[in-house]
This record gives structure tokens, sequence and C-alpha cells, in this order.
């Protein structure tokens, strides 16, 4: 181990403005890119099953 | 097969071996360029995807942030390496594919292809932006200033305008087809041009006096800095083939929402 | 006589007969270039040092700007798709635009580009070697250009996104140009970045019209 308590680890010896800064944005893009596809994932197949149930009612009339 | 071909065990089971493979890949690309079983054999694949991601993140931190030693030169900065070379890495790789990609759909017209090429130009994108991103933040403390003109990060900076350009085309295309067919083009184009552009930085960068402390060019690098690295670096890539089978199974879900078998999906 | 040469001769006379076609960007380019005194600073000894790479960068956003046009006419009246109905190789075809395109819009800008280097105090020394560089380079932005104006040519104010595409592509090209006039300004030896735009220009010359021809498929389905 490097470091010899917490306190020290987030210091990082005066450099760690930089390294938590480039890890905490990299976190924030990463996160991003996560979350897009899942959020859409979930969007796609609400608005498919609506539209499926949707035409499956209308079928008997037209 | 595989002693065939490395022992080179005559003509004749050597080319028993070319035609078993050639069998072999005509059925891999069949299926590659069915979207269903794509959709399905990915479904069992993504939880496995999504824990070696997290267990190569927790590891590869773990042991750069913890346990690698301080660099000589520059301290503790240096553990920004850990981000900032596998998402450089990566977005170079990831251009290449999008324009292999590309190619597959210009030439053999196959729509998952296609769509592979479609989504990764945001995710190549963002990894472009965090290695410019780190590598302006590891220039302060390193050189004095957020940004400086260093080869490596100059040619990261024009390869996110080339993603730029690939996604700025593919909007503004009126017909998907011609949407994805210009994005291949372009990145076709732009794949050809990378090495050169990266060749002519470099050459341009030795001429105005270069930074003499180069960010991660290292003569050897300590094991215990290094194998944080590598497997930061594998674990990248996992992670990229994560992201990009989820959105390539979205792209199937929307262009197939018709099909018997994702509305078996949908009312399930 | 065949399509190409046909069409060459077309674009040629439209531009004799409509000069603003090229003349709008040459004048872009000399303003362009006198921006760079009034906005920066006018003292000669500063202004010879940049001049090569100014006058480099007002080239290139010049060729740029007279790029957009390069295939709109074409698309709209049709002459697109009856030259692939006609069975014409595309690829010659494309390499013919190009040409076209470097003859009213390169080939002006080199031969232009000497009273710039006036007006920007360039080095006595460094004028054949900005006269050689345009010479080469030029080609080299008129034939990746047509690649984007093939490509952007069926979009609806395609003249913004034809630069995004375009830009970084020009990179190279304008490392090595205003590295060649600068170092022949300061009295060093420049025959070598002439040596790799040359090399450029080859390449090009053998792969942008494929790219070209492919793009310029892409109008036809719409």
């Amino acid at each position: 181990m490097e470091f010899n308590s917490v306190a020290e680890f987030l210091a990082m010896g005066h450099h760690g403005l930089y390294i938590w800064l480039s890890y905490g944005l990299t976190a924030v893009i990463i996160a991003f890119n996560v979350a897009q596809p899942l959020l859409r994932r979930r969007r796609l197949l609400k608005e498919q099953a609506q539209r499926l149930r949707r035409e499956k009612k209308h079928a008997p009339q037209a | 097969m595989s002693d065939a071909l490395c022992f080179g065990g005559g003509v004749k089971t050597q080319l028993i071996a070319v035609v078993v493979m050639w069998q072999w890949l005509k059925q891999l690309y069949h299926r590659l360029g069915s979207p269903k079983w794509f959709y399905e054999i990915t479904t069992g694949w993504i939880p496995w995807l999504a824990v070696l991601s997290v267990v190569g993140t927790v590891v590869g931190l773990v042991m750069g942030l913890l346990y690698a030693p301080a660099d000589y030169l520059q301290g503790n900065s240096f553990r920004i390496i850990y981000i900032h070379v596998p998402a450089a890495l990566l977005a170079q790789s990831a251009f290449m594919m999008m324009a292999v990609a590309g190619a597959v759909y210009l030439i053999w017209r196959m729509k998952m292809a296609a769509w592979v090429a479609k989504v990764i130009a945001p995710v190549g994108a963002s990894f472009c932006l965090i290695a410019l991103l780190t590598g302006a933040i590891w220039g302060k403390p390193t050189w004095g200033t957020w940004w400086v003109w260093d080869a490596r990060l100059t040619s990261m900076l024009l390869l996110l305008f080339l993603y730029f350009g690939v996604m700025a085309l593919q909007q503004a295309m009126e017909s998907e087809d011609s949407a994805y067919r210009a994005g291949a083009i372009l990145s076709l184009v732009g794949l050809v041009n990378i090495p050169i552009i990266k060749y002519s930085v470099e050459w341009w960068n030795t001429l105005h006096q270069p930074a003499t402390l180069k960010l991660t060019e290292k003569p050897s690098m300590h094991p215990d800095m290094l194998i944080p690295l590598l497997i930061m670096i594998v674990t990248t890539y996992v992670f990229f083939a994560l992201l990009i089978i989820l959105r390539t199974r979205n792209e199937i879900l929307w262009h197939e929402r018709k099909r018997s078998w994702v509305k078996q999906i949908l009312e399930s | 006589m065949s399509l190409v040469t046909a069409t060459i001769r077309r674009d040629l006379l439209l531009a004799a007969r409509n000069p603003g076609e090229w003349l709008n960007p040459l004048m872009f380019f000399l303003m362009v270039a006198a921006l760079f005194p009034l906005a920066v600073d006018p003292d000669p000894t500063f202004l010879s040092k940049i001049a090569g790479g100014v006058i480099w960068v007002a080239a290139l956003l010049a060729t740029l700007l007279s790029l957009d046009a390069l295939y709109k006419a074409d698309v709209d009246d049709g002459s697109l798709e009856q030259w692939l109905a006609s069975g014409e190789s595309l690829y010659a075809m494309s390499l013919g635009k190009a040409l076209v395109h470097w003859c009213i819009s390169g080939l002006p800008l080199t031969l232009m580009a000497p009273v710039l280097g006036l007006m920007l105090a360039l080095p006595e020394d460094a004028y054949w070697a900005l006269i050689l560089s345009l010479a080469v380079g030029t080609p080299v932005l008129s034939l990746l250009g047509a690649v984007g104006a093939a490509l952007t040519a069926g979009v609806r104010s395609g003249g913004l996104l034809l630069s995004l595409l375009i830009l970084p592509l020009y990179i190279p090209v304008l490392i090595f140009a205003a590295s060649a006039v600068y170092h022949a300004g300061i009295g060093m030896a420049w025959n070598g970045q002439i040596g790799f735009l040359g090399a450029m220009l080859a390449l090009a010359l053998c792969l942008t019209p494929f790219a070209s021809a492919a793009a310029l498929k892409l109008n036809l389905s719409r």
C-alpha cells in the first residue's frame, strides 16, 4: 500500500485535484454511456408494447 | 484442424482445413447477419460482460491507485494513466471497427453491420473525449498549463473532429440507408487518413520544441505500474463490447419491431 | 467526345461566363489574409514569421468555400443521373470534376499567393516554396474536398457540414505546406515537405475518386 491514511490517499501528494477531477469526469461520461442505452431500451419496450396492444384492440373492427 | 494449420501436414489436410474454415466463416457470417440470432445469443452475455467490467475496473483501479508506486518524476499525477491510455487506445480502435463495419455494409449490405457502425460512433467519440479531458488535466501538473500542443493530444483532438464529422453527416442524411452509406464512406476515408494525420502531427511536434516530458512514453514501466494498466486496457475493451451490444440490441428491437419474434418479447 | 471531357469543358465554360464562381473565393482569400495584420500585429518581422501559415489557412478556407457548389448543380438538374445511366466510369468523372475545381480555385489561388506574400512581408527566399507548395497542395485539397462535396450534395445547407467533414482531413497538407514555406523563409531545406505533399497528391489521385464515386451514388437513392 502506497498510502498510510485515507486523507493521504485523497490528497495524492498535492495532485489530488487533478486525479479526482479526471476520474470524476470519466465516471460522469461512463455513467451517461451506460444510462443512455438502458433508458432507451426501457422506453422502446414500453412504446412498442403499447403500439401492439393498440393494434390488437383495433384489429377486429378494421 | 489447428494442427494441420500449424504444422502443415500435407497439402490435402491443409486444403480440407481451408474448406472447413471457409464453411465456418460463411456460417458465422450468416449468423451475424441475423438480428434475431445476435439478440438471442447476447442476452446471456450481458450479465457476464457487466460483471467482468465492474470486477476489472475495481481490481485495476485498486492496484493502480493504491498499490502502484508513485512516478519518480510526475509523482502521483501519473495515476491518470489508468484511464487516459485505455480510453485513447479504445477511441482509435473504435474508429477502425466503425470503418470496417461500414465497409461490410457498403459491400454486402448487411444491416447488422450498419447498425453496429452507427452505434460505435457516439461511444467512440465519448472515449475520445475522456482521453482528451484526462490528457488536458494531466497536463496541468506536468507542464503547468491545461493545454499543450502535444502530439498525442493533438491527434486525439483531430480524431474527435473525425468522429464529429461522421456523426454530423449521419444525422444530416434524410434516408436511413444513405446515412449509413455516407457514414461508412467518410469513416473509410478517415481511416486511411488517421495514420497520415498521426505521422504529420508527430513530425510537426518535433519541429516546435516538443514538451520534454512525455505523458505516457516510458522507457520501461515498473510491473507494479504496468499490470494495472494492462488490466484497465482489457477491461475497457470488455466494457466497450458491452456498450456496443446494448446499443445494437436497441437498434434491433426498433428495426425489427414488426417481426413476430420481437412481438413475443414485447408481449411477455 | 466522351462524357467526361464534355463535362469538364462545360464546367470550365460555365466558370468563364460566370466569373463570380471563381472570383469570390479569391476575394475571400485576399480578405482573410488582410485580417491578420489588422487583428494581430502589422509589424513586418512578426508578419514574415506567420505569413506562410496565414496564406495557407486562407487558401484552405477559400477552397472550402468554393467546394459546396461542386456537385450541387449536377444533382439538381439531373446531370448526375445522366452520368450514372450513361455507364461512364464514375471514377473518371469525379477525377474530372476535382480537376475542374482545382482549375477554378487552386490554380488562381496559387497565382495570386505571391501578392499576398508581399502584403504579409513573406521572406524573399520563401516565394518559390509558397508557389510550389500551393501548386502541389491545392490539388489534394480539391480531391479530398470533392469527396465531401459528393457526400453532402444531397443535403440541404450542406456547406457547413462539408467544412466539418473535410477540415480534419486537410490537417496533414496544412502542416507540411506551411512548414515548407516557413523553412524556406529561414533558409532551411524545404524539399522534404514538398516531397510529402507530392506523395499525398499521388495517394489522393489514386484513392479519393473511388470514395467520390461511391458517395455520388448516394444521391440517386433519394
